[in-house]
């Protein structure tokens, strides 16, 4: 389809703006820039036929089963959007003061403390905008931590099986990533980690459950370890939708950890963000927390800066409206709402993986957590098909992939995480498309292969994407 | 069962049958019995009825002011009815980042217009498909520039103070060498800036229009720069873009801006859009996502996800950036927003928050608030406070106007197009009642 760059035609455009009502200002020739932006000229119709378009050529938790592993895609509640979007949180300017934004204060505060119980921490920040800024904070709060006791560590253990933003976020707040290589079912080999911690260990990064949607029973004496030899344990809220109400992160021994408001807390994604990657630490952290922790004092809430703050991570107190969403949710859901959210988004996923696994082969056998992972390797030695044909034989039957090619210890991976947003018929009726590809895989594989046919698009050439970037209109 | 939860009572006993469990207990045999939590010590769940009320009585304890002078790096400007409209789409509201390209065609697109908009907005070569907000974007933009041969950034200490702390923040956590280079009339000290260039200097950020409004004398100070070859990250302002010379022609390597005048409410301080261009040379050091534009196996225009292996899921600990999410709507809405503006409409927007500025400037500076300094300003400017600063402003919250910001030099006013003849005017006679 046309772009909007070749939509509408010169001289088009909306009546937004009124003729200006004060003694035009001047501004020097010198200062102008040489020609105007190139933007669309479009009328009004033919910009909301453009976007509706493309709306069209998009799918979203609306359009059908998105059972994208490690995402979270549940139901998005449509009150949440409306409460977010009312005036009296849109209109208010960040800096008008905590007098005149004691609602503001409330939400945030709020959160706070739901966040708080629910992961068995003491102070949290609602600053990080998304997962791996909130990673990125709590990684510079074990930094500060450190520097502040003179103890120089510059160590992070991370195993081999974990979100790639995990090594990413270590490296790039000044650690040294000392990977550790996980057991078959993505749990911590215990002998592996006591070699690998040592006086330099700073802490460790972990989910729990782990990529593979396994429980690792070990979680305390592995936290323990990190203890032992002086390090902290750093929480990767990822996965925390199979366990909400039902363990607490805390409990297991970490210190501090992130949480992904966009997946267990219900707020959507909005095509890659906003997110939003609040921080909950234990006390021992709180000092160290950014500017700008909501607190509650006997005039109303306030503001308040930590003692010794690692400073801001961004600008004002995050990205707000989500913490408006994710409020309502736990509003709505209550204490025993969102324990019961994880245990049917565990169920879910076991009788999902239960019903695929008459055809295809598990990573793991046993019970999982929230999602579980395929391995295609079989499948692709029989037929030479691969995690990439399933996945895109599955948009042809209606239904977004689960994620590909992760973890990276599995091989020819699919990561299902259907969440507790879907009905049994949802998961029979996917679980019956996965089946009719296995067959057709082993019948008439090119069919697989030529997949997806009904999209408005075919497989793209990346790699000719990625050697002539093409990256703008003009 | 729980809200947004399908299945019925029976319907799980089943599935749970199907499994061969009879409780969802079962489900955590795994865990070790003392980690298991038995209930959270929070209230029952509330019906959509109740939160409603609920959330309308917390939100109805902010004030929502009539006029809005203050900006200090959230701007009110107006924001027209189809951005709100298009941005609400169910589809686009709940999509994840386009992985699967051939049913994400519609968001890939989305994007690729908005680097292309950006690009033209701000003279620039490339641009990836947002950052958190624009303090990070100057955050990441000073990383682009930095490495061993070069691990020092020089940071104007003109810019906005929230953006410097962040800076700073960063420097500290990813272990960047950073130096402040001083203020001189409300504008960077190029003097002292000459002192500090260097060899070793990979990059100075630079903001323009600064904190106080001012237009730094961008052209004299990327002269300066260029004798050692550091490279320039310019924070600029987007509304201003369109009318005033482009951070390309200002000759910037990486250009960022926050981007919530383009359309975005402000929301107590965020979703926000942070917004990164570079030019050709830096392209590729550019974190996050990129979308560009490719063929399909038929031989049709496809848009996908592309330089990704600078990417932390490709790359882990040795990516360019740890940017998995971004502000991906942020981008779309301030995509609609150009589109309705118009090349017209934004320059027509940009004239008048300018003219309204200058309006306001001269008539507080007839009551004896002069501009603290001289020189060419965007639509914000410093002015003296004859009076106790706090105790004005309270008066003017009385009467609904969100007053300037008070900083040291005295009072940081904004205007906008948003801000008709008739409440500057009003404005002045409030200003003037808690005067006598």
């Amino acid at each position: 389809m046309k772009t909007i760059f070749e939509t509408g035609a010169r001289g088009r455009g909306l009546d937004i703006l009124p003729k200006l009502d004060v003694p035009e200002a001047a501004i020097p020739d010198s200062m102008k820039r040489a020609s105007a932006p190139r933007l669309p000229q479009v009328s009004e119709v033919e910009l909301s036929r453009h976007y509706s378009r493309l709306e069209k050529r998009s799918f979203g938790v609306n359009d059908g089963f998105y059972p994208l592993g490690s995402c979270t895609m549940k139901y998005n509640p449509a009150i949440d959007e409306e409460m977010a979007s009312l005036t009296n949180f849109a209109s208010v300017h960040p800096l008008q003061g905590e007098k005149y934004s004691q609602g503001c204060l409330e939400i945030l505060y709020t959160a706070q403390k739901w966040l708080c119980e629910i992961t068995g921490m003491d102070m949290a920040t609602m600053q990080p905008a998304a997962g791996a800024h909130g990673e990125f904070t709590g990684l510079a709060i074990i930094k500060a931590y450190h520097a502040s006791r003179g103890d120089c560590r510059d160590e992070i253990v991370i195993p081999d099986s974990a979100h790639g933003t995990n090594p990413a976020s270590a490296s790039m707040a000044g650690f040294k990533v000392v990977s550790v290589k996980s057991g078959e079912d993505g749990c911590v080999d215990v002998e592996a980690l006591k070699k690998a911690v040592g006086p330099k260990t700073a802490g460790l990064m972990l989910t729990n459950p782990n990529t593979l949607g396994v429980f690792d029973r070990n979680i305390s004496e592995i936290t323990r370890i990190i203890h032992d030899a002086g390090g902290l344990n750093y929480y990767d809220g990822a996965n925390l939708n199979a366990i909400a109400g039902v363990v607490k992160p805390g409990d297991m021994g970490f210190d501090v950890t992130h949480l992904n408001l966009h997946k267990t807390f219900a707020t959507p994604h909005g095509g890659g963000g906003p997110g939003s990657g609040p921080v909950a630490v234990k006390t021992l952290l709180a000092d160290f927390l950014p500017d700008g922790v909501a607190v509650k004092t006997a005039d109303g809430y306030a503001l308040s800066r930590p003692g010794r703050s690692i400073g801001r991570v961004r600008s004002f107190c995050g990205n707000f409206s989500v913490v408006v969403k994710a409020v309502c949710y736990m509003l709505s859901l209550g204490g025993d709402g969102i324990r019961e959210a994880s245990q049917v988004a565990v169920l879910n996923a076991n009788y999902l993986k239960k019903l695929v696994c008459e055809r295809y082969e598990s990573a793991v056998d046993g019970i999982c957590m929230h999602e579980f992972v395929l391995t295609l390797e079989g499948l692709k030695k029989e037929t030479g098909l691969s995690a990439l044909d399933v996945a895109k034989a599955l948009i042809d039957r209606g239904m977004h992939p689960p994620t590909m090619y992760f973890p990276l210890i599995v091989h020819e991976a699919l990561m299902f995480e259907p969440t507790e947003t879907e009905s049994p018929e949802m998961l029979e009726y996917a679980s019956k498309m996965m089946k009719e590809i296995y067959d057709k895989a082993l019948s008439d594989p090119d069919s697989i292969h030529r997949a997806p046919t009904k999209t408005v698009i075919g497989r793209p050439d990346e790699v000719e994407a990625a050697r002539n970037p093409v990256i703008k209109f003009y | 069962m729980g809200r947004y939860i399908p299945s019925t009572r029976d319907e799980l006993r089943a599935m749970l049958a199907e499994i061969g469990m009879n409780s969802v207990d079962e489900l955590y045999a795994v865990v070790p019995e003392g980690l298991l939590c038995d209930n959270l010590n929070l209230p029952g769940g509330l019906s959509e009825l109740e939160l409603d009320g609920k959330i309308r009585d917390i939100s109805d304890k902010n004030t929502v002011f009539k006029s809005v002078f203050r900006g200090a790096g959230a701007y009110d400007h107006y924001i027209p009815s189809i951005v709100k409209r298009v941005v609400s789409k169910e589809t686009f509201v709940t999509s994840y980042t386009p992985y699967q390209p051939e049913i994400s065609q519609g968001v890939l697109q989305s994007i690729f217009e908005y680097q292309s908009m950006i690009c033209e907005l701000m003279g620039m070569d490339a641009s990836n498909a947002s950052v958190y907000d624009g303090a990070t974007a100057a955050c990441e933009g000073i990383r682009m520039c930095l490495d061993k041969k070069r691990p020092l950034a020089l940071v104007a200490m003109s810019a906005n103070p929230m953006t410097i702390e962040t800076i700073e923040t960063y420097a500290d956590a990813c272990d960047m060498e950073i130096d402040m280079v001083g203020v001189k009339d409300g504008r960077l000290d190029i003097d002292e800036l000459k002192g500090k260039l260097s060899n070793r200097a990979g990059c100075l950020f630079l903001q323009s229009p600064n904190f106080m409004g001012l237009f730094e004398d961008v052209e004299a100070i990327k002269d300066e720069l260029s004798r050692y070859s550091v490279k320039l990250v310019l924070a600029v302002n987007p509304i201003a873009s369109a009318l005033y010379k482009t951070s390309g022609e200002l000759g910037a390597d990486v250009c960022v801006a926050e981007g919530q005048p383009l359309g975005m409410p402000m929301s107590f301080g965020g979703p926000y859009l942070g917004i990164m261009a570079a030019n050709k040379a830096m392209m590729r050091k550019l974190p996050g996502r990129i979308v560009g534009r490719t063929r399909d196996d038929r031989g049709n225009a496809a848009y996908v996800l592309t330089l990704q292996a600078r990417e932390q899921h490709i790359r882990r600990e040795k990516a360019s950036s740890n940017v998995c999410s971004n502000q991906a709507l942020c981008a779309m809405t301030a995509a609609v927003y150009m589109s309705a503006m118009g090349p017209d409409g934004l320059r027509e927007c940009a004239r008048q928050c300018h003219s309204k500025a200058v309006y306001l400037m001269n008539e507080l500076s007839r009551i004896g608030f002069s501009p603290v300094y001289e020189g060419e300003f965007f639509n914000e400017f410093a002015s003296t406070c004859p009076v106790d600063k706090g105790a004005l402003l309270e008066s003017l919250a009385e009467k609904g106007i969100l007053g300037g910001l008070p900083v040291k030099e005295g009072i940081l006013w904004c205007a906008t197009e948003k801000n008709a003849i008739s409440q500057i005017d009003a404005l002045i006679s409030a200003v003037k009642e808690a005067l006598a």
